[in-house]
């Protein structure tokens, strides 16, 4: 179609524990990204940033801080905070203004420096703040909401720490191969099990670390995209989610204290996690059945199983069933997280969302070395951000 | 899965030191701090909607932006809608007892209001204890303290 947006470029940098600037991972990935796209970064119209709270100056920039370091070019720039769902949100402006007709050519980049342990909430005395108070008042740690729905899991569909533990194994094996994953060992079911507990029923290997990473997409009109490689095969953007809940949020999110009441209103026909892939399947005009490949945001291992519901790979309480039978894993079904996911990087906050649609593209594009989905053509990413923030994108050759 | 003794709430008895200290709240205005201690949350007036903590000045109900608000205690029973129980010290601004000690999260069903509600399980109770449905009523207990004040926080004991 002539209005689709397409893919032109992808790229990454390694994700570690590498201590440096995050400026110099996104410079690093938005080079990866304007080399596989061929594009001088003179000819880019739009840079569009995912940001990150830790690091830059004063803490909120990310576009233009890119922009800078690639040398100023005159190119408008936005940038993005929407939690782990900023890099789609930025994805998601970058796409706008080229389906608006107002650019050809985007840029959107994300990179993290991330400190040892625990996410935490800004410095300082924040009493108005939801996220200062969660753990000035309860303590409430991200792995602390991670495990209410792991725990609530088990009370409802009699899930295990062994099922948890399956995945884990399963994101482990894909992550061997690749390049850019921080984590690349095989783990053991047991070795899951009997790792130090740190929320329970969540042990260390069934939550995601915290990494230093980044990663880029040049992403361009379906015209350029032909002017410049003289042929339209591409990976196209067929859709991108970035709802937010629907009054009364009946389900528990970070940061809060309370979800909303459903006493005067009753709740919406889907959950939040459910709407956020719907709204990507409704765009695109595609289901679950069309899948061939998903990375969904595995931010503990019992979250993954959660996601393969909410992107309605089966029917709630089906999922442990899915990862027995390794339907998710490379070569079953319906493959999760050929990456490794985050399982095996560990989470660089404003670069994930893209990350994400970086291993779509390679996939789709049969690029994806000995983690490769044979004859991938439709896949989705999907994430969800604290603050309400929903994230999934569909891509399609 | 393994019980965990003790969570950072203490009783709420005090006069154990020598000087007995005063008893403050955590956060002001989130709940009472009297025999049958609630949590404050606010009403709708139109549509009747609840909301919780009360810190807001507008009704969140999408259809009733301009309601008026009433000040109301949230039901002081409620069902365990899941729990966790913390291994690793958090970060700041959490004031950790030295040595840490693991402390447990309940998400809490109230039934009148449709809403769930986060607190610390009650002094002294077992998380081992506890399964979906666990009827549990709000009580108070001791988060952290200085050398003047006792804070207290509100925590869920089970029936």
């Amino acid at each position: 179609m002539s209005d689709d947006v397409v893919v032109l470029g992808a790229g990454m940098h390694p994700w570690g524990k590498w201590g440096r600037n995050f400026v110099e991972y996104g410079v690093t990935a938005a080079i990866d990204a304007l080399t596989d796209a061929g594009v001088d970064w003179r000819d880019i119209q739009f840079v569009a940033g995912g940001e990150t709270i830790r690091n830059g100056y004063p803490g909120y920039v990310a576009a233009s801080t890119f922009a800078q370091a690639l040398g100023w070019q005159g190119a408008p720039v936005a940038s993005a905070y929407a939690a782990c769902a900023s890099g789609s949100t930025a994805l998601n402006a970058a796409r706008d203004r080229i389906l608006a007709g107002r650019a050809d050519v985007a840029l959107v980049v994300g990179a993290d420096t991330t400190p040892k342990g625990f996410l935490a909430p800004a410095a300082g005395e924040r009493r108005q703040d939801p996220d200062w108070l969660r753990f000035r008042l309860l303590g409430a740690t991200n792995p602390t909401y991670f495990a209410l729905y792991a725990r609530r899991r088990m009370e409802l569909y009699g899930a295990t720490p062994a099922d948890f533990a399956k995945v884990k194994v399963k994101n482990a094996r894909h992550g061997l191969h690749n390049p850019n994953a921080r984590y690349r060992k095989e783990v053991t079911e047991e070795e899951v099990m009997t790792s130090p507990v740190v929320a329970e029923p969540l042990r260390l290997l069934d939550i995601c670390a915290t990494s230093d990473g980044g990663a880029a997409l040049v992403i361009a009109s379906a015209g350029f995209a032909r002017r410049h490689t003289g042929h339209d095969r591409h990976v196209r953007v067929a859709a991108v989610s970035t709802v937010t809940p629907s009054y009364p949020n009946t389900v528990i999110e970070l940061p809060n204290f309370a979800t909303d009441s459903a006493a005067a209103t009753a709740p919406p026909e889907r959950t939040y996690r459910d709407s956020i892939a719907a709204a990507a399947y409704e765009e695109a005009g595609l289901g679950p059945e069309d899948l061939d490949v998903a990375e969904v945001y595995d931010l503990s291992t019992a979250l993954e199983l959660d996601w393969y519901e909410n992107i309605g790979l089966c029917k709630a309480g089906e999922a442990e069933r899915l990862v027995h039978d390794g339907d998710t894993t490379i070569g079953g079904r319906i493959p999760v997280n050929p990456s490794g996911g985050l399982a095996c990087f560990g989470e660089a906050v404003p670069a994930q969302a893209i990350a994400q649609v970086c291993e779509l593209t390679w996939q789709l594009r049969g690029q994806a070395g000995e983690r490769q989905v044979d004859g991938a053509t439709v896949g989705i990413t999907v994430n969800q951000g604290l603050f309400g923030h929903g994230s999934s994108v569909l891509l399609r050759t | 899965m393994t019980g965990t003794e003790g969570a950072p709430l203490k009783g709420g008895g005090r006069g154990e030191g020598a000087v007995s200290k005063t008893r403050v709240p955590a956060v002001d205005d989130w709940f009472t701090m009297d025999d049958e201690p609630a949590l404050l949350g606010k009403r709708g007036t139109e549509t009747g909607a609840y909301f919780f903590p009360p810190d807001q000045a507008f009704s969140r109900h999408p259809g009733a932006p301009t309601e008026p608000l009433e000040d109301v205690k949230l039901s002081r029973r409620g069902r365990v809608w899941s729990w966790t129980t913390n291994h690793y010290e958090p970060p700041d601004p959490y004031v950790a007892p030295d040595p840490f000690v693991p402390y447990t999260v309940v998400a809490v069903e109230l039934v009148e209001e449709q809403m769930v509600v986060l607190g610390p399980l009650a002094p002294g109770a077992d998380p081992a204890s506890l399964t979906a449905g666990t009827e549990v009523e709000l009580t108070l207990g001791t988060l952290y303290e200085d050398d003047d004040n006792e804070y207290v926080m509100w925590g869920w004991q089970p029936v």
